[in-house]
């Protein structure tokens, strides 16, 4: 029996342990949360997820969109600010390395507040939905900028000689040697970042963008179902990052020669 | 192959004389560089190679002077095979692309001809069965025996290895150097950063001995290992030998 809970170093469990510990792992927490409902008496109840269908998906969508608008809008600031740290341009170099410590050092709702309403509105940026994809990916660029420049500097100085070495032209480089290491390096960390970029996109219901945390917030406002509301949302989020997570798991496995 | 060092002078950027003005010209087939480690051997194969520049100085190869510029450069590099200590392979890449790669980009052999030599020299070499696999994969031995394959696969005009095997568990150190001297034998002409004294005196005709930046000893190599001339090379072969069976 002890066999079935406890693995021994380096072993893998088998499928029958696998399932049982994850049964008992759910079947604690759905006991755990029902005691809690009990407790406050509190009964769920779902109806309004089909009365409101056609929003909740507009919301879902829209969450969808944000996220992938921002993570590519992100990948591009975050390549150029990574390069822009190892630039020989002094004021450059600052600006980016500014950029990473204030964006990573300041909290994302502050953030919000202070691009959507102060530089926003002094720049003529009223679109809800082209405010939020810019302060999304000024906010996560700053993070895939940090695992940009960590991969590049972790690339080997003897990979560059041995590409020198075979009469790779500098352009050739980048293609054959840089890009594939860098990719091996990045892709299971960026993959997990859009996870990030998912959940993160929440907080621009803070500025009215109605996705789908807006959505929920408007729903609830209306019906007082607030449980079973926040309950819904945290499935639907999960929908999206669960796979993504994954994704990014398959690709950390598809690259482990890296390591 | 024919050898010129004119004054040759390496500074590193700490302000450190890794070569301290080189004179040397003769004609090579195969060369050993031995000597103690920091004497500059490496500085000295790798600006041989056009890997890096020196700081003063000249390097003529085959009566011409080993470019500058960084165009001329990458010509000069394409026609030298080199093999490092370790890491010389793509990580990311499997034996056989190690090979085909820079064959097709560098030296454009339609991918089908590139595969065959690539092959061809993997199969020679033994490693036809890890064809597939990338140098995480791969023992030590196996790797520098793709990494020589590689360096010979566009028949170049000469090999420089850089301390091929020091890298390497004994035992697979002799494979390494059996490669390298069949090589010789079918008239590779190349130049060796060696610490294994055996190979330097029975597998190479010439050997310099290198010291501090300075060369202080060059010759056959049968007579610079029986009679050293100088107090270094004296005390540095003395020092290898202490703990010989």
């Amino acid at each position: 029996m002890k066999k079935k809970f406890i693995l021994k170093k380096n072993e893998r469990p088998s499928l029958i342990s696998a399932v049982l510990n994850w049964l008992l792992v759910c079947l604690f927490i759905i006991a755990a949360f029902w005691l809690s409902l009990h407790t406050i008496q509190a009964t769920l109840d779902f109806t309004f997820v089909a009365d409101f269908r056609i929003r909740l998906l507009k919301g879902f969508g829209m969450t969808l969109l944000l996220s992938l608008a921002s993570f590519f809008t992100s990948l591009l600031i975050g390549v150029l600010s990574a390069l822009g740290q190892g630039s020989r341009l002094q004021p450059l170099r600052c600006l980016c390395t500014l950029y990473v410590a204030f964006i990573r050092g300041t909290p994302l709702i502050m953030q919000i507040y202070l691009f959507f309403y102060i530089i926003g509105t002094a720049w003529g940026i009223h679109n809800r939905f082209l405010a939020g994809v810019l302060i999304l990916s000024v906010f996560e660029g700053a993070y895939v900028s940090e695992i940009i420049r960590g991969s590049l500097l972790s690339i080997d100085s003897s990979q560059l000689e041995a590409a020198r070495a075979v009469g790779f032209t500098p352009v050739q480089t980048i293609r054959n040697v840089i890009l594939p290491q860098l990719a091996a390096r990045t892709l299971p960390a960026l993959t997990g970042q859009l996870a990030s970029i998912i959940k993160d996109s929440s907080l621009l219901s803070m500025i009215a963008v109605i996705e789908l945390t807006q959505t929920i917030r408007e729903i609830t406002a209306t019906n007082f179902r607030l449980f079973e509301g926040y309950f819904f949302l945290g499935i639907l989020y999960l929908c999206l990052t669960l796979p993504v997570s994954l994704a990014s798991k398959a690709l950390e496995r598809r690259f482990y020669y890296e390591n | 192959m024919k050898i010129e060092f004119r004054g040759l002078v390496k500074k590193f950027e700490d302000g450190r004389t890794v070569l301290d003005s080189l004179d040397f010209a003769d004609e090579i087939r195969t060369l050993a560089i031995i000597g103690p480690s920091g004497g500059g051997k490496s500085t000295l194969l790798r600006i041989l190679g056009g890997l890096i520049l020196p700081t003063a100085g000249e390097v003529w190869v085959n009566g011409a002077p080993v470019p500058s510029g960084e165009e001329q450069l990458q010509r000069y590099r394409k026609e030298i095979g080199f093999v490092f200590q370790h890491g010389g392979l793509f990580r990311h890449m499997t034996a056989l692309e190690n090979i085909t790669v820079p064959l097709t980009q560098v030296h454009s052999y339609a991918s089908q001809e590139a595969a065959q030599r690539a092959l061809e020299l993997l199969e020679r070499f033994g490693l036809k069965e890890d064809i597939h696999k990338r140098p995480s994969q791969l023992s030590g031995g196996q790797q520098q025996r793709v990494a020589i394959a590689r360096a010979i696969a566009a028949r170049p005009k000469f090999l420089l290895l850089d301390e091929p095997t020091s890298a390497l568990d004994p035992e697979y150190t002799s494979e390494v150097l059996d490669i390298i001297s069949e090589l010789k034998n079918e008239g590779m002409e190349l130049v060796i950063v060696t610490h294994e004294m055996g190979f330097a005196r029975h597998a190479c005709e010439k050997a310099a001995f290198l010291s501090e930046g300075h060369l202080l000893e060059y010759g056959g190599s049968a007579e610079l290992f029986t009679s050293p001339q100088t107090r270094q090379l004296k005390q540095f072969l003395g020092k290898l030998l202490a703990w010989n069976v």
